[in-house]
């Protein structure tokens, strides 16, 4: 680590660390506005960052399904994209988990670990890595949070409401930073969205049915956005609001650590 | 459970057609899980306690061999009769010729979700033995013919109106009586009567303790002392991972098992049976009906170390919407869905996929088993052994093929068209069962690699261009 | 090969490599600083009773005040069973009839071997009961104990029974219950439906 508590500095010439931007395929795909926030967040912030453009995805959905043995293109795509940083940060909880549980060389398993530890998840990074303190964020609205389990439970970004130990919460440690947010109190503060990847249509009635019920939790409680750490359990809750009619609308946490909105 | 061919989506799909009825379900649970959170913050050492207990299971797992044969010896010395059961109808024939030896043909039974996943009550009523189940949420599964839906809670998926009806078609309670006191006070009734004539009862084992040869029963109801202490025969029937190897260890289960199963900091009644009564025949049946397959499969083990809490049907999302029967297995839920496939992968193929993966019933399990590790890992072999839809196999090559390739991708990426083909929404489903509940995602105008290309990278070139 | 060769022989094979067991929990830190306390929190939390008395006399007492209209009262406690004020009330030789005769038995009056305050239960083994199923048949249960014989937690409840021999002993915390039907809490579905404990002094 090179680098710490920097706001708004430049990269200095020599002595920097250079960041691999890792972009999940749906993020890519649907969600460009939280991939340029987070790009943006991380310039901001000073980081020097890239985003290799031959990346595609971590392979999540097919190991999920249980066709991990089907991933190894994949890996070693991840491997040639990525092992030339010194960190690989990522919008997404869920796809830096799996590649900190599954990914895997052929034939060069040195260099898989090395990508293995250096993967971090966003808020994971500017908390741990960054340690950043403060932000100039302003975003005037009421926000509930969703904690996504992989991060949550996965990663630990948060502690989790089961184990008997003292709570924590990186991404609401960053969101307390933004001026003018106000977190909305759940009532289950981390109870799983339903998505889960080929679940959400596998099962379909359940995933549904949690993702009903978690949105109505964020409702009751008067959150005018739903944000997370995760981009793919706001995809499925915001497949709900929007069935629904809902004016709630859910944004990527790198989004509202970026926003410049005032009332 | 008979239920043909029908998986856990199609199942919890018809249990969700309810909602206000998933909601009460959901809710009930919920409230177990809050319950057991409050009784787990109240120890601050917590966190310790399910270390040790995860331990001990791990020795007892490394040493199961020595520890069954000190069990077997120590139980003999203390006048009980030992029976090993290489699997369920060995289990059954065993009990029911104790039962033929005593010319016994009517008994009373306590919980036991060994006998559940023998189907021993199925396989005695067949042999003309009238078996009554006596803690009251099995009595009430019993009187509807149904399997037990949680392993702690075996009714929570009946409402009191429907156990009312129940009660007032076998027990004759008056028509439109449903309030609990005064259903569990027929109950009572009716039991009591049972207790009274059966001369021989079953019941199950929480704990046994090598070093002794005693073996602990926790109920709430007494309703295994009732029928143990009443009857001139009493079989315990247990799995052979349910030792622990010294009696001063039960302290730390003891004080795990009903925190995390209710909430309560013990259970009524946590009986440590060593010595039958005199006069009395007792007898244990060692099952082990595919445990040893299991101890055998290093990924899976651990789920052996499951002290039959609950705890993980509780906290789990899926299982607290989709009821204890959707899984179509004596042992429901997170636990019951490793432990399943161990016994019939093929018939239980879909239960590892029955789950989010979220993780929370690793963190409520008081013996620490890495449940959703071993979600993941069986969905991986059950594919492997070729359990999986063949076109969902065709559709994950595609995918593979796809995101090996970035110019592949590229191309079949452009704003979105690549996940609404693969990701997650359509994966072998003719229907789109993203959209019939949900809005699709809006494709944006282009992806963020493309505007990289464009306002990025055109950037960078022109920074180094201007240098 | 017989079922228990088969069993043995396959666990044997597939058992994993040795792992040691942990040692014992240290700094159980939740050694109460007032154990009686605790423990009647505990116990009347799950619907159990505590009365503090100073002398068996007491217990004689609220006996013949609270449960003067039970018929068939045992007691398993030689100061209460030989106690001159309670010859009318407490039946004499009932201790070797046949078990189920004790079904209609109102009150039992048992003694325990300590009490554990983490979870108000409390310690009773056979020599206790004089016959087992007495704690449970009756419809109500009375234990007495002694405020000293109140420890904190398990830990030190296997302490202190360490090696006892005994033919059966059970922890008793509260009346019989039940939640079966919708989680409604029910006290006394099969067994006693209330438990009051004597603390004495």
């Amino acid at each position: 680590m090179r680098y710490t508590n920097l706001l708004y500095l430049p990269p200095l010439n020599n002595d920097y660390m250079t960041v691999g931007l890792f972009i999940p395929c749906y993020i890519d795909q649907f969600y460009p506005n939280a991939a340029i926030a987070t790009l943006n967040l991380l310039k901001k912030l000073g980081v020097d960052v890239v985003y290799p453009t031959r990346q595609t995805c971590c392979g999540q959905p097919m190991a999920n399904s249980g066709f991990e043995h089907l991933t190894q293109g994949c890996n070693d795509l991840f491997i040639d994209n990525f092992s030339q940083f010194d960190y690989i940060v990522s919008p997404s909880g869920s796809c830096v988990l799996h590649i900190k549980d599954h990914l895997h060389a052929e034939n060069n398993e040195e260099k898989a670990t090395e990508v293995r530890k250096k993967v971090y998840e966003l808020t994971e990074f500017l908390t741990d890595v960054l340690k950043v303190e403060q932000l100039t964020a302003s975003f005037p609205h009421k926000v509930g949070v969703h904690q996504s389990c992989h991060g949550q439970r996965g990663l630990m970004l948060a502690q989790m409401t089961e184990l008997v130990a003292a709570p924590y919460s990186k991404p609401m440690h960053l969101l307390n930073m933004v001026a003018g947010l106000e977190i909305v109190t759940l009532n289950r503060p981390d109870e799983c969205c339903g998505f889960g990847g080929t679940f959400c249509v596998a099962e379909e009635a359940v995933s549904v049915k949690m993702g009903k019920d978690r949105v109505s939790d964020h409702l009751h409680n008067g959150a005018e956005f739903i944000t997370a750490a995760d981009m793919s359990c706001l995809m499925h809750m915001e497949g709900i609001l929007r069935r629904q009619k809902s004016n709630v609308k859910v944004m990527h946490i790198a989004e509202i650590l970026n926003a410049q909105e005032f009332n | 459970m008979n239920t043909g061919t029908k998986d856990h989506a199609q199942l919890s799909d018809a249990f969700n057609a309810d909602e206000a009825r998933v909601n009460w379900h959901d809710e009930t649970l919920w409230f177990v899980r809050a319950k057991r959170d409050k009784a787990a913050h109240n120890i601050p050492e917590w966190e310790a306690l399910r270390e040790n207990a995860s331990q001990i299971k791990d020795n007892v797992l490394s040493n199961l061999h020595d520890y069954l044969v000190a069990f077997e010896a120590n139980a003999q010395a203390n006048g009980i009769k030992v029976h090993w059961a290489a699997n369920g109808a060995e289990h059954n024939q065993i009990v029911y010729s104790i039962l033929q030896e005593q010319g016994v043909d009517r008994i009373v039974k306590s919980k036991s979700m060994l006998t559940e996943e023998c189907h021993l009550n199925e396989y005695l009523e067949e042999k003309g033995i009238d078996v009554v189940d006596t803690d009251l949420g099995e009595r009430i599964v019993q009187l509807a013919k149904e399997p037990p839906s949680h392993i702690v809670l075996p009714c929570i998926h009946k409402k009191k109106e429907e156990i009312g009806e129940l009660f007032h078609e076998h027990l004759g309670t008056p028509e439109g009586m449903s309030d609990p006191v005064f259903l569990t006070a027929a109950a009572r009734v009716h039991l009591r009567e049972k207790f009274i004539t059966r001369k021989a009862a079953i019941t199950g084992v929480n704990f046994a303790v090598a070093e002794t040869g005693e073996f602990v029963v926790c109920t709430n109801e007494g309703n295994a002392d009732m029928g143990a202490h009443l009857a001139d025969v009493h079989i315990a029937c247990m799995g052979i991972e349910k030792i622990v190897p010294e009696r001063s260890q039960l302290s730390v289960f003891l004080r795990l098992l009903a925190r995390s199963a209710t909430g309560q900091p013990i259970t009524t009644y946590s009986s440590h049976f060593k010595k039958p009564r005199p006069g009395q025949a007792m007898h244990i049946i060692l099952v082990d009906n595919g445990r040893t397959t299991q101890l055998g499969r290093p990924d899976f083990r651990n789920s052996l170390k499951c002290i039959r809490c609950g705890a993980c049907m509780n906290t789990c999302p899926v299982y607290r919407r989709s009821g204890g029967h959707s899984y179509h297995t004596a042992i429901a839920g997170p636990i019951g869905s490793i432990l399943a496939p161990n016994l019939d992968m093929k018939q239980y193929a879909d239960l590892p996929f029955a789950s989010t993966l979220c993780g929370s019933c690793t963190n409520v399990c008081p013996v620490k088993i890495n449940i959703h590790e071993q979600l993941y890992k069986w969905r991986q072999v059950i594919v492997k052994e070729g359990y999986a839809d063949p076109k969902k196999t065709v559709a994950m090559k595609a995918m593979d093929f796809t995101l090996s390739n970035p110019s592949v991708y590229k191309t079949a990426g452009k704003a979105g068209r690549f996940v609404l083909k693969h990701l997650p929404f359509v994966v072998s489903n003719k229907l789109n069962l993203w959209y019939k509940q949900r809005d699709m995602p809006q494709p944006p105008t282009q992806s963020f690699g493309e505007w990289y290309q464009q306002n990025e990278l055109k950037n960078i070139k022109k920074h180094n261009n201007d240098q | 090969m017989t079922s228990r060769e088969q069993i043995l022989a396959k666990v044997k094979s597939s058992q994993p490599d040795w792992r040691p067991l942990p040692p014992a929990l240290t700094n159980v830190q939740n050694a109460l600083s007032n154990p009686v306390e605790e423990f009647r929190t505990v116990l009347t939390n799950i619907g159990g009773a505590v009365i503090e008395v100073d002398s068996y006399e007491a217990i004689a007492a609220y006996i013949q005040q609270e449960f003067k209209d039970k018929k068939r009262i045992i007691a398993t406690i030689p100061e209460l069973s030989m106690m001159p004020e309670l010859s009318g009330t407490i039946e004499t030789g009932w201790e070797n009839q046949d078990p189920h005769s004790y079904e209609n038995v109102d009150l039992a009056i048992i003694g325990a071997h300590f009490g554990v305050a983490e979870n108000a239960a409390l310690w009773i083994t056979e020599a206790l009961m004089h016959q087992r199923v007495i704690p449970f048949i009756c419809q109500q249960l009375a234990v007495v104990i002694r405020k000293t014989e109140i420890i904190p937690t398990m830990h030190e409840a296997y302490a202190r029974i360490g090696n006892d021999e005994y033919g059966f002993g059970a922890f008793i915390a509260g009346p019989s219950k039940t939640a079966d039907i919708e989680q409604s809490l029910v006290l006394g579905a099969h067994g006693p439906k209330s438990m009051t404990v004597f603390l004495l002094a």
